[in-house]
């Protein structure tokens, strides 16, 4: 691990207006201080957040408000979120290991890193870790690599439960940017990778996430988290969707599908949603969205087989969330 | 007051759970920290290296590679160790050649494991790389026999019993690389003293090999270095020959004349031995009834470049099942890698695998059910060896596995979820019971507590436990009273734990010098109680410590009073049984497993598993069991998770890690069953006792296999067998 200046930064370094531009914020560590040993992440300086006042969960009428230093852990076991959002409950217990959820906060659970192999090996080429250099995964190991919104220069998925259960709330992300607080829709969080790989999300260096807004509306009704991957626990997902549904007479009033394990961030499409409002909730309707929704979906090789896997992960989670067990 | 066959709790118990076991790692010596910089590419040579930086770091005292290796370590040095396979053994930093992605290519030592670490990132590696092979699929064409050692004798007509056969079966079957992955990673601790010996904590599974190699190559004699290793955090074979930190460590600490450690991060655990990736074909033929008439097992298997690794793995093919006409082929083919290294039931686990999915198959041909198929063509002699077996209680474990699972009835069992469809597999499994010679000694304190040594390990299979119950049992004394101590060179020599051999190979070696000392201190009774002196042995017996004649005691802490020390001590090699060379031995056991298979989703599950096991006497049935649900639970894992995925282009492990690299986790476990059925043996050693370390492994992946075909249809023929293999067979 690289020599590196250690910082626990206070409130007053905030209202002083000490910048985060020339740091690495720590949080958690559960993934960075990983990446800082295998020498993927090399900083010279780490800002630890983990003082600043971000540690609660506040509920109000327009919904709930994680603060991002609130753990994984205590967050899926909060009241409101186990009773009005069971899908995000259900989302960050399929993740990792109960060690894991215990230090992992929601703000680095935003930020965590692809679980690519050549990217976590910095003896391998890999255009996101060090742009140019090219992608070992497209013709090596990419069976746990995306199939859409690929580009040449990346497959890397974004590894995280909790993020799918977010993308399908439809939650909101409050930045802290040069003083002032921004509120970013969740699926404008993350990015495809295109030709800047390297760059996992839409935040500017300084950026600090403060909260996730929960809207009001969780679907505890009608929802579901299915995580499909190599083992029972301990595993990042294959693929996974988060499903959230609205019935009123056998009819769908809304819907929400949101996929992991697919792409370089949460894969939802609203458009796709909104053909299916007013239609009937069934298998074949969610066979059609699943369809819709993966359309253009394309395979390295040994991840062909999440093609056809999502669809009927699709399926499976709508109708699981339409029948609740 | 028996101990035998009790379920003693672990001796050593309490000093594990309370952290008080020191592993190599955890000697609390002021050592320097070594950490290993690996190679980058997979062959070529190095062109050249530049240290400078890394020297200059803070803390760092030494680097070693290539260039400074000592001149003594070149000349006429032996890298052998007791189990090096044919070919030239691996040697660190003896010139700028790479032979494998992570080669060791550099050493450094610092005052912290930290600067260690990060000093090796500082150093500056040039390469010429060559063209390789990085697979075995990517090398097929140059398998040879030559390199591997002869099968066991072809037997019969094959090609003609195949041919004549009424239902026959070619099928070829695939297995992945497979890595150790002991809890404890591979340490050495080097105490280097002011007279220059040292004192080396190693991790390995016998101390003589540690010794053997420091000998070999640093020239350093029982007299200048003692090698310890009281504790082993898990080996399952990768501590059975000595691995690169032994070297690191230990050269380190000559060079600087300083206490050095070395341990390996989870990723170098990935840097050498493994079990390897094989390909079977398996031709098989029946008659109408279901009789074996023609069967052919043929494997290639990977090695290095180096060393020609081998198992016996297509033998166990003409062993298993009555067959009169065998056609057994091995070949090695060697890939850009390290040396292969013994996993759990070397070659048993593979040969058994491919034999058990094929005779299911052709089970199936014969439309006749896989457990009848079994029974049909039971066997009770070696037709390998054509010798008879010193016990084989397999058809018992059939009988009870049977019974226990509901195989009669498996289809009406349970009730299952719509996309869910349910299956039942079983297999056979097999391991052998050997036994080495062993020596140990003995001795007696002024307080009656019994200390017996012996240079052999406790790698977490129980051996602390065990000895002590069976030399309670034999001295008549509480197990409170026997301290029995291993994994020292100083020790009396043992053979290195593995093969599932200690209990029958130590533990009859303490039974036998328990009986020695039970023999002296009646004859020092004797000698000094005239009255006694024609007393038969047979009439004196021995409880709580006592010698008990007629209705008088004589504590043998009153007895040692009236003799010297040296009397009291007592030696004794235990050669093996007369029926090791007359009879074959073999522990064999009866698996049944269930799953599920999700049939849109491709999701494996194992909900149930049953092994019936036959392995002589049971000494302790908790360790025993113990080490039975490991290797049942590494069976799944093996079944359906673990892959060292190799990425041929670069010759490199891509998941070297545990999050990755996939063994089962505690929410992959279910229902598991084990039991043992009885077994008298009175051939195989003086304690009728076979090993149980491997046998629970051998034919449990088989088993699932089996199960998945029976679920959905499919034959899966690989390991692991992930859901992906599933949606798209």
């Amino acid at each position: 691990m690289k020599p590196f200046q250690y910082t626990r930064l206070s409130t007053e370094d905030l209202s002083l207006g000490t910048t985060l531009r020339d740091s690495t914020i720590l949080a958690g560590g559960t993934n960075l201080v990983d990446l800082m040993k295998y020498g993927v992440e090399e900083p010279d300086s780490l800002a630890d957040i983990g003082k600043l006042p971000y540690a609660q969960i506040e509920e109000s009428d327009k919904g709930l408000l994680l603060g991002a230093l609130v753990t994984n852990a205590d967050t899926a076991y909060h009241a409101a979120v186990k009773s009005t959002y069971p899908v995000l409950n259900k989302a960050i217990l399929a993740a990792a290991s109960s060690q894991l959820r215990n230090r992992a906060t929601n703000g680095g659970n935003l930020l965590q890193r692809t679980r690519c192999y050549y990217f976590y090996d910095t003896t391998m080429p890999c255009n996101k870790r060090e742009p140019g250099t090219g992608c070992a995964a497209i013709k090596g190991f990419n069976r746990i690599h995306a199939i859409l919104g690929t580009s040449a220069s990346c497959i890397a998925t974004h590894p995280s439960d909790m993020c799918v259960a977010l993308a399908a709330l439809e939650a909101k992300v409050h930045v802290l940017r040069k003083g002032e607080t921004i509120v970013i829709p969740f699926d404008q969080l993350h990015r495809l990778p295109g030709d800047q790989p390297e760059k996992d999300h839409n935040l500017e260096p300084g950026d600090l996430i403060t909260h996730i807004q929960l809207p009001a509306e969780g679907f505890s009704e009608h929802f579901e988290y299915l995580k499909i991957r190599d083992r029972e626990s301990y595993a990042f997902a294959l693929v996974s969707v988060a499903a959230c549904l609205k019935v009123s007479q056998g009819k769908i009033a809304d819907i929400r599908v949101a996929l992991g394990g697919v792409a370089h961030k949460p894969w939802k499409l609203k458009e796709v949603e909104k053909d299916f409002f007013g239609k009937e909730a069934s298998t074949e309707n969610f066979q059609s969205l699943a369809e819709q929704l993966i359309q253009g979906a394309q395979g390295f090789g040994t991840n062909d087989f999440k093609i056809s896997l999502v669809k009927g992960a699709i399926v499976r989670a709508l109708n699981n969330a339409l029948n609740p067990s | 007051m028996l101990n035998i066959g009790n379920k003693q709790k672990r001796v050593d118990g309490p000093q594990k759970v309370t952290g008080k076991a020191t592993y190599a790692a955890d000697i609390a010596s002021p050592f320097y920290h070594a950490y290993v910089l690996q190679s980058t590419i997979a062959c070529g040579s190095i062109t050249a290296i530049d240290t400078s930086a890394a020297e200059a770091f803070e803390g760092v005292k030494g680097i070693f590679t290539h260039k400074n290796l000592p001149e003594r370590l070149k000349n006429k040095v032996d890298y052998t160790d007791p189990l090096s396979p044919p070919g030239k053994p691996f040697r660190p930093f003896y010139n700028d050649k790479i032979l494998y992605n992570g080669q060791p290519i550099a050493l450094v030592v610092a005052q912290t494991f930290e600067q260690a670490r990060y000093a090796s990132k500082l150093i500056k590696v040039t390469y010429e790389e060559k063209k390789f092979k990085g697979s075995l699929s990517d090398n097929l064409k140059n398998a040879s026999a030559d390199r591997a050692p002869e099968p066991a004798s072809n037997r019969g007509d094959f090609k003609k019993a195949f041919k004549n056969s009424d239902y026959t079966i070619i099928r070829e079957y695939r297995q992945s690389r497979n890595y150790h992955n002991p809890m404890e990673p591979h340490a050495t601790s080097v105490e280097y003293k002011s007279d220059g010996s040292l004192v080396v904590y190693d991790k390995i599974q016998g101390v003589a090999s540690s010794l053997k190699y420091l000998n070999g190559v640093f020239g350093l004699g029982a007299d200048r270095v003692q090698v310890k290793s009281d504790f082993v955090g898990g080996a399952f074979g990768s501590g059975l020959r000595p691995q690169y930190q032994l070297f690191m460590a230990t050269l380190a600490a000559l060079e600087l004349k300083h206490n050095v450690q070395m341990v390996m991060t989870r990723a170098q655990m990935f840097s050498f031995g493994y079990r390897p990736e094989v390909i079977h074909t398996m031709k098989l033929g029946c008659s109408k009834d279901g009789i074996l008439k023609a069967l052919s097992h043929k494997t290639v298997g990977e090695t290095s470049t180096f060393e020609d690794f081998n198992e016996t793995i297509v033998d166990w093919s003409g062993l298993l099942y009555k067959c009169d006409n065998v056609n057994l082929e091995y070949e090695l083919t060697p890939v850009q890698s390290y040396t292969p290294l013994d996993m759990r039931a070397p070659g048993g686990v593979s040969g058994v695998y491919a034999l058990e999915c094929a005779i299911d198959e052709l089970a199936h041909e014969a439309g006749i059910d896989p457990l009848e198929f079994r029974r049909k063509n039971y066997v009770d002699y070696d037709q390998n060896e054509d010798k008879p077996f010193t016990s084989k209680e397999l058809m018992a474990c059939y009988a009870r596995c049977e019974e226990v699972f509901g195989w009669k009835n498996r289809k009406d069992l349970s009730k299952t979820e719509p996309h869910l469809l349910k299956g039942y597999g079983m297999a056979t499994g097999s391991w052998e019971a050997l036994q080495q010679p062993a020596s140990v000694s003995l001795s007696m304190n002024e307080e009656g507590t019994f200390t017996i040594k012996c240079a052999t390990a406790d790698i977490g299979t129980g051996t602390y436990t065990v000895m002590s119950q069976i030399a309670a049992d034999k001295l008549g004394v509480s197990i409170e009273k026997i301290k029995f101590m291993l994994g020292d060179t100083a020790f009396p020599d043992s053979p290195i734990e593995g093969g599932s051999w200690t209990v029958s190979s130590v533990g009859s070696a303490v039974a036998s010098v328990c009986e020695k000392f039970k023999y002296r201190i009646a004859d020092i009774w004797k000698r000094n109680n005239p009255d006694y002196q024609a007393v038969a042995f047979e009439d004196i017996s021995f409880q709580k410590g006592k010698l008990e004649y007629g209705s008088k005691t004589f504590a043998f802490t009153e007895i040692m009073q009236q003799a010297s020390k040296e009397e009291l001590s007592i030696a004794h090699s235990e050669s093996p049984a007369a029926g090791q060379n007359t009879h074959s031995g073999y522990a064999h056991c009866c698996v049944m497993v269930e799953v599920t298979v999700d049939k849109d989703l491709g999701i494996i599950k194992v909900p149930r598993l049953v092994n019936v096991s036959a392995a002589g006497k049971i000494i302790n049935p908790k360790t025993a069991e113990n080490q039975l649900l490991g290797s049942m639970v590494w069976g799944l894992g093996m079944a359906l998770r673990e892959e060292g995925m190799v990425d041929t282009r670069y010759g490199r492990v891509m998941n070297a890690n545990f999050a990755e690299y996939h063994i089962a986790v505690n929410a992959d476990i279910h229902d598991i069953h084990t039991e043992f059925v009885e077994e008298k043996d009175d051939k195989v050693n003086p304690l009728g006792a076979k090993g149980v370390g491997e046998l629970g492994i051998v034919g449990l992946a088989a088993a699932i296999s089996n199960a998945i075909f029976d679920a959905t249809g499919k034959r899966l023929r690989k390991l692991p067998m992930l859901l992906d293999d599933v949606l798209e067979a």
